[in-house]
């Protein structure tokens, strides 16, 4: 074919190598037609022969003389366009050349048009571009010669228009007056619809074959465009190159060519869409899902509803997305789709035919990220459930998603979003599958809920804990319904109602298109009562219908207090008050007597010092007998109170009990919370906040510098007996029970506890000791494998550098530091737990402003 | 409705200085000039003080009860009257205008128990009072200030209701038969047609006494409290004839008063449980637990304006503003 086009500057690079194995994308529309008349560029004409057939064809002959005619007239043209400065001579001869794109009043032979398109088009176009000047189009007055010369780059063969378009507009230096109008003849290229012609016209390449390069040309400026543009004109850009407006364009063309598409297969014409699955995918690999999948998917939504043609389209438009674009477009396709049915319309059966795919959504989504939203799971996990071949997918990705949910590594190492992700994942799963289906599996999937449920319950951070609580409630109930139902106590929080929310929201369909795709609604939540018994009797009509005010101008106010009162006299003094704890059996008397121990402790500190170890003992072994409200906070603080009345003896009492062997999980704690807040209200004299935490204390702000120094010189006082008698407690071998092993909860408590009492120890004389012991504690734990324990020991390097002052930590802690440093480094970006993280920043960041008060003291 | 509801409001001042238990409390409208209304509280030592809710201070304290309980207060709507009753077994009528406090008339009761009377005056020269008579259950209706006794209410043998705990006489708007509602001994309430001397209808409210009740005759129904641990919600049909509506529980057993507020809104209970309840009045949906006292409360009142006093044995009584009459 070479022999007919002498010219150099062609634009086709039809002799190029082809990049790849890429079988043209067909969908067959049932009769193989020889053509598609009206059809642009390379189709074949209604004659039903080629231009590129071979020398020999009969056809050729008679074509000869039409080619070389437009060859002719096309030469002459340019010669005139490049040199004329006569005005009129341009626009007629630009004229003349409009017959060979048709439309005009007498079109030039179909075959001469094809030959122009085909051969003259890009050389004439890069001639026009290369005219443009001012001066140029003043040749002419009133503009005569811009629309004619517009009129060739949007109405001419759209692809070539189109690269010559990005190509000059590339390859122009500055900003220049031609650049301008080229720019703003691109906006009207693109303001005119001609994308879709671009794309189209790679839609009817079937007779040929592909043009690889000039495909991959084509997609990269299509997609790139915004790039391109932006690149080019920075501030000048224009609005309709912006991605946020342009994709969405994108969309509405693609779109249309699809329209087309569809209205040709209904035709019974042959057309390949591969193209614009290229298009598509590279769109969402460029990451503008959102802008062109938010155009397309409502449409699709709408037309695939009950048309098998349009169905069929949108899904081999999926299917020939090139699998590195896959994963891209299915996340884009999940978050926009409204729901499993919408998905299941636009996918088919996309995960059973692409391998890619399957492993996108199946495996990605589920399992290596975490980012998505609810909706999406559901989407997803409802998609894999509507059809009986996608079924078994769903249940091999329960079996997995059980696996990891129980994995005690994952537990341990995964973050805690993403294992939040997985609880909901395996949720809806549930939810989606029949109890034949669950039955089937129940052996593999209990062993690994199991599993799971003990490592997690194992766990010493108490979301962990709830969400293993929870799964395991819904799982096993779904599992295995005919056996015992499994309770936890938790507590109903947004969590676990949004968990449950998701179970409860789609009752398992005994079809799978009955699936309902609807979001789960939020549990709606029980009217609040308060506290008030028999309250929220419904408003009866009542029978006076005058009255009309309503109910909603008188709130409530707030009846939590409204509590049955204790007759029963409350012992006045603090002997009564043990005797009444250890011996009573009134228990109105002995919870009145629970109620007012803090109370008699803070009254009479004298009575407290003689019984004071006694005490300790009575409320550390006291036990709720009955459901008194704050049971825990009444003994809490009472124990507080004690401690504080009189710290020596209590202290040490308390610090041996923490290693006796018989003592519960709940005492140990108890203990090192006692001492924290006990610790807290030394340094700070006056009260405790009313409502004291019951939970892990931890390190409170830094002290406010407003403190009266002479107050201050109390305080130290005060600290230095008591802090002291702690830490030399504390800091000896950790033997005494299984504190390394299985109580890892509680050491991570004795972790925050040292790291809280280091801190309230600040400018006391023994802070620095117990600095460098805490630091060596630290050090020998700091792999620790719970997160929780880590916490604790990060939080406690943080009290060490707030408290120690800073000369002394050069001085006496100086290797200890620079050991931290790179430790705590790592933690900080390695570590799995958020919070771990969070701490070693914080820690870094006191380690570095101790290196900045060391400079200036360093010799330069 | 808000996320969480505000906590308990505090009163808005507290009366010291009554020195003993107080046992009534009123209102007395804000005339002459007074911005505020004066309170009148008598207490267990048998003084009746007059507070200015505006200093804040006992402007008066009339001493006509020989030391014995005031349990209740009631001015006439005309003049500047004053109707006190005492466990002395005596009504004293006082003068308060112009500054004078003197006991113009009294009369002598027969009862010992703890029944409050009532009076039913519309303005005119004559007024009805109804209080305890001198057998066990009976009713004496007086016409004042002549202080002829008109009737004696005394129910039939048969029926045994104890001795009258609380009363109220109430005119209704369409007839001009005077009606006694009285709460019993054995926790029923009867309605009295005061004229034909008869029972028109009873219904059992309580299995313990009723302690206080209070009366809307627009909506024709009525609350009453007694020693047990609910409050009852009652209503008069066009026959006359009471009903039950419902019954509702309370946290801690003992209501020593009810009173509904002017505009019918709200209640307010006294509780033994040293507690003041608020309610809706139509829904009885609780509004508020004010707890401040230190002992029993015996009496609450409203005034015109809406502010809630409550008297109780700590000798204190305690003032409230609460959801403002628009």
């Amino acid at each position: 074919m070479g022999s007919s086009c002498p010219e150099v500057s062609q634009p086709r690079p039809r002799t190029a190598c082809r990049t790849g194995p890429r079988r043209p994308c067909r969908i067959s529309g049932g009769i193989a037609a020889a053509g598609r008349p009206g059809a642009r560029g390379e189709t074949p004409g209604p004659s039903g022969g080629s231009v590129a057939v071979s020398p020999e064809s009969p056809m050729d002959s008679r074509m000869d003389p039409a080619v070389s005619a437009v060859r002719l007239t096309v030469r002459e043209a340019v010669h005139t366009l490049s040199s004329s400065e006569d005005g009129d001579r341009i626009l007629s001869t630009l004229g003349s050349l409009k017959r060979y794109l048709g439309g005009a009043e007498n079109p030039a032979l179909p075959g001469e048009q094809e030959e122009f398109a085909r051969m003259h088009f890009s050389a004439l176009l890069r001639c026009l571009v290369g005219r443009l000047s001012p001066a140029w189009l003043e040749l002419l007055p009133g503009g005569q010669l811009e629309a004619p010369w517009a009129s060739f780059f949007l109405e001419g063969p759209a692809d070539q228009a189109f690269l010559v378009l990005m190509e000059s507009i590339e390859g122009m230096a500055g900003p220049s007056f031609r650049l301008m109008k080229m720019v703003q003849l691109l906006a009207q290229f693109l303001g005119a619809g001609r994308v879709a012609a671009v794309m189209e016209s790679q839609c009817w390449q079937l007779a040929e074959p592909a043009f690889p390069l000039l495909q991959e040309t084509l997609l990269a400026k299509l997609v790139g465009l915004p790039d391109h543009l932006g690149n080019r004109l920075q501030r000048e850009n224009l609005a309709a190159f912006l991605p946020q407006n342009y994709f969405p364009l994108l969309g509405e063309e693609l779109l249309r060519v699809l329209q087309a598409v569809v209205d040709s297969l209904r035709g019974g014409w042959d057309c390949s869409i591969s193209f614009l699955s290229q298009v598509l995918g590279k769109a969402c690999v460029h990451g503008r899902q959102k802008e062109i999948l938010g155009v397309l998917v409502p449409q699709l939504m709408a037309l695939t509803q009950g048309n098998c043609l349009w169905q069929r389209v949108c899904w081999r438009l999926v299917e020939c997305v090139p699998d590195r674009a896959m994963e891209a477009l299915l996340t884009g396709l999940v978050e926009a789709a409204s729901g499993p049915e919408v998905l299941s319309r636009l996918l088919g059966n996309l995960v059973m035919k692409s391998k890619k795919a399957r492993f996108v959504m199946t495996r990605k989504i589920l399992f290596l990220q975490y980012r998505y939203s609810t909706p999406m799971l559901q989407s997803l996990l409802g998609y894999l459930a509507m059809d009986s071949q996608r079924r078994p997918l769903l249940v091999q990705a329960l079996k997995e998603l059980l696996e990891t949910w129980g994995s005690s590594s994952a537990i341990r190492h995964a973050p805690l979003p993403q294992q939040r992700y997985v609880s909901k994942a395996v949720l809806i799963c549930l939810a989606n599958l029949r109890e034949a289906e669950l039955r089937d599996s129940r052996d593999e999937l209990l062993a690994s809920l199991m599993a799971g449920v003990k490592s997690r319950l194992d766990s010493s951070l108490p979301a962990v804990r709830r969400l293993g609580m929870i799964v395991a409630e819904v799982a096993s109930a779904r599992i295995h319904p005919e056996g015992p139902p499994l309770r936890f106590q938790y507590e109903d929080d947004e969590l676990s109602r949004e968990l449950l929310a998701l179970v409860a929201a789609q009752p398992v369909a005994d079809s799978p298109s009955e699936a309902s795709p609807a979001v789960a609604p939020v549990a709606a939540e029980a009217p609040d009562r308060g506290s008030t018994e028999g309250g929220g009797i419904p408003a009866q009509a009542e029978g006076a219908g005058s009255d009309l005010d309503s109910d909603d101008d008188l709130v409530p106010y707030d009846m939590s207090g409204d509590q049955e009162l204790k007759s029963s006299k409350a012992p006045a003094y603090l002997r009564d008050c043990v005797e009444a704890l250890t011996s009573s059996e009134d228990w109105e008397r002995w919870e009145a007597a629970l109620q007012a121990v803090e109370g008699l402790i803070v009254r009479s500190p004298a009575a407290t010092r003689e019984v004071s170890v006694e005490l300790a003992k009575v409320l550390l072994h006291l036990e709720e007998k009955t459901s008194v409200v704050g049971f825990e906070v009444l003994r809490q603080r009472a124990l507080v109170a004690v401690v504080v009345t009189d710290p020596a003896p209590v202290a040490e009492y308390l610090t041996s009990q923490f290693y006796a062997i018989n003592f519960s999980l709940r005492q140990r704690m108890d203990i090192l919370d006692v001492l924290t807040l006990a610790a807290q209200e030394l340094s700070r004299p006056g009260r405790l906040p009313k409502a004291a935490q019951v939970g892990s204390p931890s390190p409170a702000s830094p002290s406010s510098s407003t403190e009266a120094p002479a107050w201050r010189v109390v305080v130290e006082e005060r600290i230095r007996n008591k802090t002291r008698r702690f830490s030399q407690h504390f800091d000896r071998p950790l033997v005494t029970f299984d504190l390394l092993g299985e109580d890892q909860l509680v050491l991570g408590r004795l972790a925050h506890t040292l790291g809280a009492m280091m801190y309230l120890a600040v400018n006391t004389t023994v802070a620095v000791p117990m600095g460098k012991a805490l630091l060596e504690f630290v050090w020998t734990l700091r792999f620790h494998g719970d997160a929780y324990v880590r916490q604790g020991l990060l939080s406690a390097v943080s009290a060490v550098l707030l408290s120690v002052p800073t000369a002394r930590l050069l001085t006496d802690l100086p290797d200890e530091l620079l050991e931290a440093g790179p430790w705590l480094a790592d933690v900080a970006e390695q570590d799995s737990d958020e919070d771990c993280r969070v701490l070693a920043v914080k820690a870094l960041l006191l380690l570095e402003k101790l290196k900045d008060t060391l400079l200036p003291l360093t010799p330069p | 409705m808000a996320a969480s509801p505000l906590p308990p409001p505090d009163p808005c001042f507290v009366l010291r200085g009554a020195q003993s238990a107080v046992h009534a409390l009123h209102f007395f409208g804000g005339a002459q000039g007074q911005v505020h209304p004066l309170l009148l509280s008598g207490s267990l030592s048998g003084l009746v003080h007059i507070w200015s809710l505006q200093t804040r201070r006992a402007v008066a304290t009339l001493d006509g009860h020989g030391g014995q309980c005031v349990t209740w207060l009631q001015t006439l709507p005309q003049g500047r009257q004053l109707l006190s009753q005492g466990r002395d077994l005596k009504l004293c009528l006082w003068d308060l205008a112009e500054g004078r406090n003197t006991v113009v008339d009294s009369v002598p009761l027969e009862s010992m128990g703890f029944c409050r009377s009532s009076i039913l005056a519309g303005g005119q020269e004559r007024w009805m009072l109804a209080m305890p008579g001198r057998g066990n259950d009976e009713v004496q209706i007086l016409e004042m200030p002549s202080k002829t006794s008109v009737c004696t209410l005394k129910p039939e043998a048969d029926a045994k209701p104890g001795m009258p705990m609380c009363l109220e006489l109430w005119q209704a708007d369409s007839s001009p038969r005077p009606l006694l509602l009285a709460g019993y001994e054995d926790g029923s309430v009867a309605l009295w047609d005061v004229s034909e001397r008869k029972v028109c209808s009873r219904v059992a409210c309580h299995t313990e006494p009723v302690m206080g009740f209070d009366f809307d005759s627009q909506k024709a129904r009525g609350v009453s409290g007694s020693a047990e641990k609910a409050l009852a919600v009652w209503s008069l049909d066009e026959q006359q004839a009471l009903q039950m509506c419902r019954t509702h529980e309370l946290t801690n057993p003992g209501i020593a008063d009810v009173k509904i507020r002017p505009d019918r809104k709200i209640l307010a209970t006294a509780g033994w449980d040293h507690r003041v309840r608020v309610f809706h009045w139509r829904t009885m949906k609780p509004l508020a637990v004010l707890s401040f006292h230190s002992a029993t409360i015996h009496c609450v009142a409203f005034a015109t304006d809406g502010l809630l006093a409550a008297g109780s044995g700590d000798q204190r009584i305690s003032i409230w503003s609460l959801y403002p009459i628009a």
